[in-house]
Parts: structure tokens; sequence; C-alpha cells
């Protein structure tokens, strides 16, 4: 398996937002942490859609590294958040599945959840350049 | 300015209320944010750049993610600019298309125009660029939910004050 803690941590953004790797059952769960630089709105609190959105992306990246052979990052074409519930000031985490791995292209759709992984807060869907 | 806009102000956030509200956001302020320009359905922003905000170590390349908050900020934002006072706007979904890399180095663009408000649904369109508005390096097309759940959207204390 490659070492995608590593990559993890040579992605200066994935650092800021302090997003972690953990291995599940069923492949690696992205976990984002909560902190107060993260809120969007400030009375709920509630974690800014902006952050839910790269946190998606992030984890649909890190969901294809660990799986494709290629040695560079894939490169997003396009990347579709939708916004389900508001995510409230608790862990974030984040699953990937691969829909399909081209040659040059894959699409990768996600989840992100909090507690319960049945209750989404956000689903995103996007194409990458291998 | 879509003319599904009400001409009439008062029936209007105060645009320097949008502006003064989205600046204030803890994470706007911890991206470096700053508000260009709000007008009526559109707004504005630039980002200026950062290593940490890097998201290909290879190319140098800003996070995609970043781009994400920076479109829905603007998103936002424009869509407030054009709902009547006292409405909550929430983001339904957001489409991004990466047309090319930006440039390293350079202060990053977002603007988003509201094009059509209904009753419960503004339709927004974005591009993002850094030398030229007319040369983006990413596109957003977006939708808000209007009047939805309350207590959605970091703007909602301005429908809470309208009332």
């Amino acid at each position: 398996m490659r070492p995608v803690g590593e990559l993890l941590d040579a992605i200066p953004y994935a650092r800021f937002l302090g997003v972690r790797i953990e291995r599940g059952a069923s492949g690696p769960i992205c976990v984002l942490p909560f902190r107060d630089e993260i809120v969007g709105n400030a009375r709920l609190p509630a974690v800014h859609g902006g952050v839910v959105g790269s946190f998606l992306e992030l984890t649909a990246l890190l969901g294809l590294l660990d799986q494709s052979e290629g040695s560079r990052i894939p490169k997003p074409i396009n990347f579709s958040t939708d916004f389900l519930r508001s995510a409230g000031a608790a862990e974030t985490r984040g699953r990937a599945e691969i829909v399909k791995l081209g040659r040059r292209i894959a699409n990768v759709r996600v989840v992100a959840f909090q507690g319960d992984p049945e209750r989404v807060v956000a689903a995103g869907i996007g194409n990458f350049l291998l | 300015m879509p003319r599904v806009i009400s001409r009439d102000e008062t029936e209007l956030y105060p645009l320097e209320k949008v502006r003064e509200t989205l600046e204030a956001l803890p994470h706007f302020q911890e991206l470096g944010i700053r508000i260009v320009e709000v007008v009526r359905g559109a707004c504005t922003a630039r980002l200026e750049p950062s290593p940490r905000l890097v998201g290909n170590p290879d190319t140098g390349a800003v996070h995609g993610g970043v781009i994400t908050t920076l479109l829905d900020s603007v998103g936002g934002a424009a869509a407030f600019s054009a709902v009547r006072l006292g409405q909550t706007v929430a983001t339904l979904d957001l489409r991004i298309d990466y047309l090319r890399a930006a440039e390293p180095g350079l202060d990053l663009y977002g603007h988003a125009q509201c094009i059509k408000r209904t009753r419960s649904v503004a339709f927004v369109r974005g591009t993002a660029y850094d030398r030229d508005p007319e040369d983006p390096f990413a596109t957003c097309i977006a939708t808000f939910m209007l009047g939805a759940n309350p207590s959605e959207h970091p703007l909602q204390r301005l429908a809470e004050e309208a009332r």
C-alpha cells in the first residue's frame, strides 16, 4: 500500500486544515478536526461551506492516491459539492469511492459525515486528470 | 444586475453590512480573503497567495479547496445582496471547473454574479482569475436556497437583525 500519510504531509493545504487519515474496514477515512479557524458561521458555530467542499476534494484526492500507482498528484478537472446539512462544531470524517479509474481520468465520489456515517453532511463527485 | 432584484433599496440588505459580515467570518480572516467590491447581485474578493495554501507541491499550485472557499463566499454574498431583507441563504450545491493552474505568486480573485433569483432559489455563476478577468483559471456554478433552514448560512445574523 502506498504511504498516503506521507503524501498528506507533502500537501501544505492538508496540513493547514489538520487533515489526517485513519484506516477503516473498507478503506481509508479522512478526518477533519474541528477548530475555531475553520468556522464560517460563528454563532452556530458551523464549519465554512468552502472548508467542507475543500475537505471533500482532499478526501477524493487521497482516496485516489491510495488506489492509483502513479507518482504524480492527480489534478482536479472539476468537482461538484452538494451541501446536505450544516457541519457543526465536531470532527468531520470523509470516505471516498473510486467510481472509475481509467488510464487518464479518474471519477471519484465522496461523502462527509459527523458521528453516524449514515448522517451525511455533504456529498461530492469529481473528475481528476491522472 | 438581474431584473429580478428589487429596485427599492429599503427591501434589500445594505451592501456595507454584507461586506462587514463576510469579512468578520473566522475562516475568511484565517485565509486572508479581502472583499474588493459588493454591488447588487455581484461580489468580488481577493486572496493573497501563501505557501500554506498550496495543494500540489509538485507545481506550487494553490489547493482547489481554497478556490472552493473563495467562490462559495463571493457566491453567497452575491446571492445575499440580491435577496429581500430577512431572507436566508444556504448553499445547496457548488460545482467548480478548474480550467488551468493559477499562476504561482499572483493574487487570486473570485467574482460571482446572481443571474436569477426565484422565490426559493438564487442561481449564481462565478469565475476565479489571477491576471485577467477574461482569462479565468476556474469557473463555478452554484445554487443557494432562500429562506430555507434559518441557521445554515454565515450571513444569517443579517437576516435576524432585519426582523
